[in-house]
């Protein structure tokens, strides 16, 4: 059984090349079928299901739109289990959007944000962990968040929540068959090593916790704000983190914004830099920030990009931006390395309280050092290599702090030396919120746990 | 042309196939809260036989006994009656999980309990063997029995057990048969058939019976009974009991290799068994296969009465060849020389698919037939009694049109084992096991009576007797428990001198006596000691000391409980059409199709109905309610 058909463009706008048109639901074939004639001259109908197709988009009046590859995947061996149409269009964002606009007159309707997902999930083809992740590599801002995001998808992230699981299920299981069968030979539960376990899964679940700040700036970027003084470079310095990797940095013309956003990579950690169009005006144009403008947007950021300018002294203006950034993350630059120094990086660094970099953005020099230092600040000093299993939202964070409360209760009962069935209380309550992560259900689980591991019964 | 032997011979209530132990509380439970019932059995010799352990109870079947009990069931009483030894198991755990569980004289047992059916009023006992369900417009009207006659009935109670299409194997040997010795019932599944039951094939086992003349109980361990004498039955008052040991003795590798050497003989491995047998109950051959590491294997020798030198070999089920089984059994340390009286056996047997069942164990699709016990594909002596209970109520519920008995999974065992038959169904012969329980510390063996009297005082199964006994126990209760909270100690220079006298942490505040029970070293006894507290008898005493001492343990579930019962209460039409409701997954469709689940919550029970059903669930109940209250307004 399938939904209405829904349709909407799936890569984001703006992207140049190929902008592709997906389709899913019951009638997605019939629609797709209106509006596309294969080069073949066959009916769209008639190709077998995950075959690419070549052929023309056409309008109402027969009038050639667009060129396009048509993809046809029928259920249940989609990504939503319905039929799913992807119609890959070659000819830009004017096409592309007249091309959506046929589908909606053939009897689509616009989907919903996040509704491919949302059918998919319903339709039992992915966890929420998994659902999660999806909607993640949409938003996916740089390789890292990518790696993080396809981490997911594939089930490291799920993998290990399941390895905790597995582990309380154990301990559960060897409670229950001392419980259950008294009389049997059940080797008898050590309170300790039950306590040893559970603290290891803790030290695990708080590690995870650890790296659910790391996740949202992964998925989300960093608010960033870059502030100085006029001239002292801040446009360099924009253009010289946008400049590496140009090609994966998201330009979003604000829609609903009025403001303009731009995404900069920056040794795998997408920036999220707060008025960009804003330091280009004033640099270029208006050739003023007022200290009110620079203290907004501090308040807005999570990282702060601090300019000094090297080559003159320290003025009123650099005192304000200074006294901006006590409580901040913040980095310090000192710019124009290149020039006749005046403020030393030591003067500087005693005022602001935190080491300074040297940098020159007319030279590229000392870019490197600011990238390592923004990515010790979002890794913490965390190995890179483990984003796969970074927590990646909120109710995912949520969750494991739950899990880990059940833990800690668990283990007071341990201390205060109850019997074994309130042990077990804790361990199930902790054991179900870790599988609210994954989706997985209670059921039989316990039971096989027990019967595959203890020679019971009479 | 109709046989002069066809004829009606009696018109009943509620007729219950079948006097084994569901038959039997069904029967009670029709008959006494007053409807006109027949019960019918192979054989007047074997009402309530114990055709494998001589034992009641253990962990949660003794909780099911309990709450039989509690609900004006029969087989606490019965056993407390006849049982030559008790034991309270897992004493050193929680109080949720002490289980009672008592070695039964079987013989005693089934003449105590025959002699009862036959004193009930309102209650007919017959030697028939039933052939034949009558069912007219999906509504039962009464059975048929091999000798043609007819019984009229306006509910029908099945409870035939393990004698459906019997099948009985040692080895090579087999032969149709009941347990024990027993007739089969070989035409009833057939008839079941007919009028649309799916049926399923099950199997279980039994040790042999050894002569206790031929055992060397020197070399064995003794299993005394507990000192203190208990009763299953909150209306029992027996306080000295004569009791008879077990023992303990164990496999060696002497046995394994002879069972290992003639695997091929084994009926379980060479095809000659097909139903499926239970995990929790394997044979010794089964055993042996699936832990080959392990290098023993315990056995407990029980007595199987007073009067009978017959000893029950538990741990050591088999339906291995006659000669494999007395190889075997010489090898173990006592039984060197034992004389085996019964050989151990498998029996195959005909059971329904319980999912076909409503929880209150009618059938979904026959109006008035109820099943019950180990034809439910259960297990167990306590499993079967306490389905027989229900259907018995329900039957006696339908005919006067009251509503009927469903017991819910955080309010008894019997809820558990009754909600997971009917929604998951089973694969094997389903057992009872306290880890079944989400709501373990709510259902203690100790409050069955506090869960569950008030609901069998409200379908007439509990009588004045018990009831006043009931609300007594509960009055003093309370009483107590107030006395509690109302009276305090202060931080006085006398009070602090006699609680450090008494090895006490002194309080610093004004504390009630309640608080101070909290205590984990403090109990009821030795604060009485201290401090003039109104005497308690012992039940009250360990109610209100569990009340107090777990308090914060039992909330955490009432809490849990409160969740759960969101779900519960988001009931689910009976005539829902599920191919209206988009986005199911084909596989939860077509079990919700087959279940016909009551409530989100049992729905969300069912194996094959994944989270994101339940999600579409929700979410379509949620939309058809805003599109009715939608409708309402535009009516306004």
């Amino acid at each position: 059984m399938q939904g209405d058909t829904i349709s909407a463009i799936a890569t984001a706008q703006g992207e140049g090349g190929i902008g592709i048109i997906r389709l899913s639901g019951e009638q997605a074939i019939a629609v797709a079928e209106k509006m596309f004639r294969p080069a073949s001259g066959k009916a769209l109908s008639d190709y077998a299901s995950h075959r690419a197709v070549y052929g023309r988009i056409v309008d109402e009046a027969g009038q050639v739109i667009d060129e396009a590859m048509v993809l046809i995947m029928k259920a249940p061996h989609s990504y939503t289990k319905e039929d799913v149409v992807e119609l890959q269009c070659h000819g830009g964002v004017m096409p592309l959007r007249k091309t959506l606009a046929l589908t909606y007159a053939h009897g689509a309707r616009p989907a919903e944000g996040g509704e491919f997902t949302k059918r998919a999930f319903l339709n039992g083809r992915l966890d929420l962990s998994q659902a999660q992740a999806v909607m993640d590599i949409i938003t996916a801002k740089t390789d890292r968040s990518l790696k993080m995001a396809t981490g997911h998808l594939t089930g490291a992230f799920s993998a290990k929540i399941k390895s905790f699981r597995q582990e309380i299920l154990g301990q559960i299981a060897h409670l229950e068959a001392a419980i259950d069968f008294p009389e049997d030979e059940v080797d008898d539960v050590v309170t300790e090593s039950v306590a040893e376990k559970v603290v290891e899964v803790r030290n695990n679940i708080a590690k995870l916790i650890k790296t659910a700040g790391t996740g949202r700036i992964l998925r989300d970027g960093l608010m960033t704000a870059i502030v100085g003084k006029p001239n002292v470079g801040k446009s360099s310095l924009l253009n010289a983190l946008l400049q590496e990797e140009r090609a994966i940095v998201t330009d979003i013309p604000g829609t609903t914004r009025d403001s303009i956003e731009e995404y900069a990579n920056v040794g795998g950690v997408p920036l999220r830099i707060i008025d960009t169009a804003g330091i280009r005006a004033t640099e270029d144009v208006v050739e003023k920030i007022g200290v009110e403008k620079a203290r907004q947007m501090v308040s807005e950021a999570a990282l702060v990009l601090a300019l000094f300018d090297g080559s003159r002294p320290l003025d009123s203006e650099d005192e304000e931006i200074l006294s901006l950034l006590a409580g901040r993350d913040a980095i310090v630059l000192l710019n124009k390395s290149d020039l006749q120094s005046v403020v030393t990086a030591e003067v500087l660094s005693a005022k602001a309280n935190v080491p300074v970099i040297e940098i020159s953005t007319k030279e590229n020099h000392g870019l490197d050092m600011l990238v390592q230092a923004i990515q010790d600040k979002v890794y913490g000093g965390a190995v890179a290599a483990d984003e796969g299993s970074f927590v990646s939202d909120e109710r995912q964070a949520n969750l494991l702090r739950q899990a880990d409360v059940h833990l800690a209760a668990a283990l007071q009962t341990i201390e205060a030396g109850m019997g074994l069935d309130f042990i077990s209380i804790d361990l199930r309550s902790a054991w179900e919120k870790l599988g609210e992560i994954t989706g997985d259900t209670v059921g039989e689980d316990i039971i096989d746990e027990i019967f595959s591991k203890f020679c019971i019964g009479k | 042309m109709e046989s002069k032997n066809v004829f009606v011979a009696g018109s009943y209530d509620v007729i219950v196939v079948g006097a084994g132990h569901a038959g039997v509380e069904a029967a009670l439970a029709a008959a006494r809260i007053g409807c006109n019932t027949l019960l019918t059995t192979l054989s007047m010799d074997n009402i309530a036989m114990m055709p494998c352990n001589p034992s009641v109870g253990g962990p949660a079947k003794g909780h099911l006994v309990r709450e039989l009990d509690a609900l004006g069931g029969e087989m606490g009483v019965n056993a407390d009656k006849t049982c030559i030894q008790f034991r309270m198991l897992n004493t050193g755990k929680g109080p949720a999980v002490h289980a009672l569980r008592a070695q039964a004289d079987k013989k005693l047992y089934q003449f105590t309990m025959k002699e009862t059916c036959e004193q009930t009023e309102n209650l007919d006992v017959k030697q028939l063997l039933i052939d034949k369900l009558l069912v007219e417009d999906g509504k039962v009207t009464g059975v048929q029995s091999e000798t043609g006659e007819i019984y009229t009935a306006k509910a029908v109670v099945m409870a035939t057990g393990t004698y459906l299409k019997g099948r009985i194997i040692i080895g090579e040997h087999t032969y149709e048969g009941g347990p024990a010795g027993q007739r089969a019932a070989v035409k009833f599944s057939d008839s079941l058939k007919e009028v649309g039951v799916k049926l399923m094939r099950f199997k279980t086992g039994t040790p042999a019976r050894v002569d206790a003349r031929t055992l060397d109980y020197s070399k064995m361990e003794i299993q005394p009974g507990d000192e203190e004498c208990r009763n299953f039955s909150f209306m029992s008052d027996e306080v000295t009991r004569e009791q008879i040991p077990c023992y303990l003795t164990y496999t060696n590798e002497e046995t394994h290799k002879i069972l290992r050497d003639n695997m091929e003989r084994a009926p379980m491995t060479n095809g000659i068994i097909e139903g499926i047998g239970p995990r929790y109950c394997p044979s010794i051959e089964t055993k042996i296969l699936r832990f080959p590491d392990k290098e023993r294997h315990q056995l407990f020798l029980e007595p199987e009465g007073r009067h009978t030198n017959e000893v029950y070999v538990q741990g050591m089920s088999t339906s291995m060849p006659m000669d494999v089984q007395l190889d075997f059994l010489r090898t173990i340390p006592g039984l060197e020389n034992a004389k085996v009286m019964r050989a151990g056996y498998a029996i195959e047997y005909d059971c329904i698919d319980p999912t076909q069942l409503k929880p209150t164990l009618e059938f979904k699709n026959i109006h008035g037939f109820f099943s019950a016990g180990q034809a439910n594909g259960t297990s167990g002596y306590e499993e079967a009694a306490a389905q027989g209970i229900i259907a018995g109520i329900n039957a006696a519920m339908l005919i006067k049109g009251e509503e009927p008995l469903v017991l819910k999974r955080s309010e008894a065992y019997i809820g558990v084992l009754i909600d997971d038959l009917v929604t998951k169904g089973t694969n094997e012969p389903y057992r009872i096991m306290t880890s079944r329980a989400e709501y373990r510390l709510l259902l203690r063996q100790d409050n069955a009576d506090q869960r569950l009297t008030p609901l069998g005082r409200r379908v007439g199964l509990v009588k004045d007797d018990r009831w006043a006994r009931y609300t007594e126990k509960q009055n003093a209760i309370n009483e107590a428990l107030d006395y509690l909270r109302k009276n305090s100690i202060n931080p006085t220079k006398e009070i602090t001198e006699k609680l450090m006298a008494a090895g006490i942490e002194p309080v610093r505040n004004a504390t009630s006596f309640y608080d101070l029970l909290r205590r984990p070293d403090l109990d009821y006894d030795k604060l009485a000691q201290l401090f003039d507290l109104p005497e308690l008898n012992k039940e009250v005493k360990q109610q209100v000391e569990i009340t107090i001492t777990y308090e914060g343990y039992i909330k955490k579930q009432l809490e849990q409980v409160e969740r759960m019962e969101k779900l519960e209460e988001k009931l689910l039409p009976e005539n829902l059409n599920y191919d209206d409701v988009p986005s199911l997954r084909d596989e939860g469709r077509e079990k919700l199709k087959a279940i016909r689940p009551r409530s989100v919550g049992q729905a969300s029970r069912i194996s094959g109905v994944s989270p994101a059903d339940i999600s579409v669930l929700l979410i379509w109940l949620e939309q058809q309610q805003r599109i009715k209250a939608g409708e309402g307004k535009a009516d306004v």
